[in-house]
């Protein structure tokens, strides 16, 4: 049975920089953030490792961080800047019995996660779930497709805070 | 057959000499979304080959309301009510697992009373919930009669959460810190009632349903899952213990008070056919209903004094942070994911529920069976839609 600090350091002496920081602040539960675009890499060696067998991923979640701040041009014209989109992985060894948390946060303009689904399969429809609501971008996902919404909803993502419903959609009056 | 067309036949591929010759293609069924035997508004698009299954796309979200961006509106103790209506077949522990979470965000620790009534209540509502999978699940295969005794029980748990709550199916009973109500003084007899009245009805169904011939013949072999698969696909619950894993998070993540209690964890055995085979998903539903009832007979006795209500917070304002929290449902592993900003609102509630996983399962499972099996795989992992889409 590992610690997060444990955790965490046998991935910053395996990954160095791809592995950023452990955040210890929370009351309840710490967490390790990393990169983007190596989370699938980290994934597989927690999975397989000996000494940590991570083999059951108990939830995945996106989340709009909503963190932007609104940055005024000089010609009068305010655009929000730095604003991420997060992804919480929740992974737990039934074997050895630790848990560890994930996150990776990645820009709003361009929200791309390397998708975990080929190592726990269970990461599959809550990846769908996360681009349907959230709007993140799973990179080499086998099979990216809305999956709550419907597959011909073009109002954006719903679970984004700044979200507004559409006026009409196919003809159908949305706000009531 | 001459030399020519031998020649000619061993060019072909594979498919098309199952066709002699002629030009094969898969066919594609659609099953729902309005069918009797999808639990609910599903939709399943089959990829055929003549009467075996090559692959099944599961469409869902008919149900859909994001229940997660009501959340996000709403205080804390208000998102309640909306919990309820996810798994409306196990309402009460939707509540229970709600409640645990926040209180976990806040560190707050509830009276012993209110621990116990939760309990009490999260397994009769597991039994009430089994019930109806074990029942419609008989229909589905083509046994009426299990279906209406399976119900005459259940109504009677629905009277005790009447006469607790006054509410059947969506209760508003478990809040965060305590309960809505105090127990009805009737309650413990009324409870201890059931017990004695039940237990001999499982023998029935037994008789009437799990040693049937014919259910067997349906059911054993059909939609086997190896233990391996089912973690890898996050499978929780009884479709996973079937496939001979002993995991329950009642005893390997224990909350409440349920290291108070001696049951036990059925696993799948393989009794009519292999492990992990609808028979003994529907058999493992059956077993723990048993250990349900042994919770209940002790938990009954032994509820302490007190006030329900004294630890409810006057306003729930959790510190900035998060927490991933799960209790087992009748069907699985139910967590809450919470990100508190420090308001009296969630700022972000994930909820990871076991319907939604389960049915993950469907394509994995139904490849290389026949279509009339469609039925005994999908009525053996036991959905509840409404959960599904959320």
């Amino acid at each position: 049975m590992k610690t997060a600090q444990d955790i965490f350091n046998i991935l910053k002496e395996k990954f160095g920089n791809s592995v950023l920081e452990l955040v210890s602040t929370q009351p309840v539960e710490p967490f390790i953030t990393v990169n983007p675009l190596v989370v699938n890499k980290i994934c597989l060696f927690l999975r397989d490792n000996e000494e940590l067998l991570f083999d059951n991923l108990m939830n995945l979640s996106g989340v709009d961080d909503a963190n932007g701040k609104t940055v005024k041009a000089e010609d009068g014209t305010s655009k929000v800047e730095g604003a991420t989109l997060s992804v919480y992985y929740h992974i737990e060894s039934t074997s050895l019995k630790h848990k560890v948390v994930l996150k990776v946060s990645a820009p709003v303009e361009k929200p791309d996660v390397e998708s975990v689904a080929l190592i726990w399969r269970h990461a599959d429809w809550h990846e769908r779930e996360a681009y349907d609501l959230i709007g993140l971008n799973f990179l080499n996902h086998p099979d990216l497709r809305r999956i709550l919404m419907p597959y011909d909803w073009e109002f954006g993502h719903p679970l984004r805070k700044d979200y507004k419903d559409p006026e009409f959609y196919l003809g159908m009056k949305v706000p009531y | 057959m001459s030399i020519e067309v031998e020649e000619k036949i061993s060019k072909l591929t594979e498919v098309q000499k199952r066709g002699n010759g002629l030009r094969t293609e898969h066919m594609v069924l659609n099953m729902g979304p309005q069918h009797p035997s999808t639990h609910g508004v599903l939709r399943l698009e089959l990829e055929l080959e003549g009467e075996i299954i090559k692959k099944v796309i599961p469409h869902i979200g008919y149900l859909h309301r994001c229940f997660e961006k009501h959340a996000e509106a709403m205080t804390y103790p208000q998102v309640v009510p909306y919990t309820d209506r996810m798994d409306y077949l196990g309402a009460m522990y939707n509540e229970f697992g709600y409640a645990v979470a926040v209180e976990k965000l806040l560190g707050i620790q509830v009276p012993e009373r209110v621990d116990y009534i939760r309990v009490i209540m999260g397994e009769l509502q597991r039994i009430a919930s089994h019930l109806v999978a074990l029942g419609t699940y008989g229909l589905d295969i083509g046994a009426f009669t299990p279906f209406l005794y399976c119900f005459r029980d259940r109504e009677k748990i629905l009277n005790l959460f009447e006469i607790t709550c006054g509410a059947r199916l969506l209760y508003n009973y478990i809040w965060v810190g305590g309960l809505s109500h105090d127990i009805h003084p009737d309650f413990v007899r009324l409870t201890k009632e059931f017990v004695t009245y039940f237990k001999p009805n499982i023998k029935e169904l037994n008789d009437l349903l799990t040693n049937n011939k014919i259910f067997i013949d349906r059911t054993a072999n059909v939609g086997v899952l190896p233990k391996e698969t089912a973690i890898n696909y996050g499978i929780s619950g009884p479709n996973l213990r079937a496939s001979g894993f002993k995991w329950d998070i009642r005893k390997d993540d224990t909350y409440s008070v349920y290291n108070k209690f001696d049951f036990d964890i059925p696993v799948g055995q393989g009794l009519m056919g292999t492990v992990g085979d609808c028979w003994d998903r529907y058999y493992l539903r059956v077993q723990e209903m048993e250990q349900s009832l042994r919770i209940i007979e002790q938990a009954i006795d032994q509820i302490p004094e007190g006030d329900v209500s004294s630890a409810i917070p006057k306003r729930i304002k959790p510190p900035v942070g998060q927490v991933y929290s799960r209790v087992e449902n009748p069907r699985g592993e139910l967590g809450y994911f919470i990100i508190s900003n420090g308001g009296t609102s969630p700022f972000r509630v994930k909820v990871k529920g076991p319907s939604f996983v389960n049915l993950g399962i469907m394509d994995e499972l139904s490849r290389g069976h026949m279509v009339a099996d469609i039925i005994a795989i999908l009525g053996s992992i036991d959905i509840v839609l409404g959960e599904v889409d959320r």
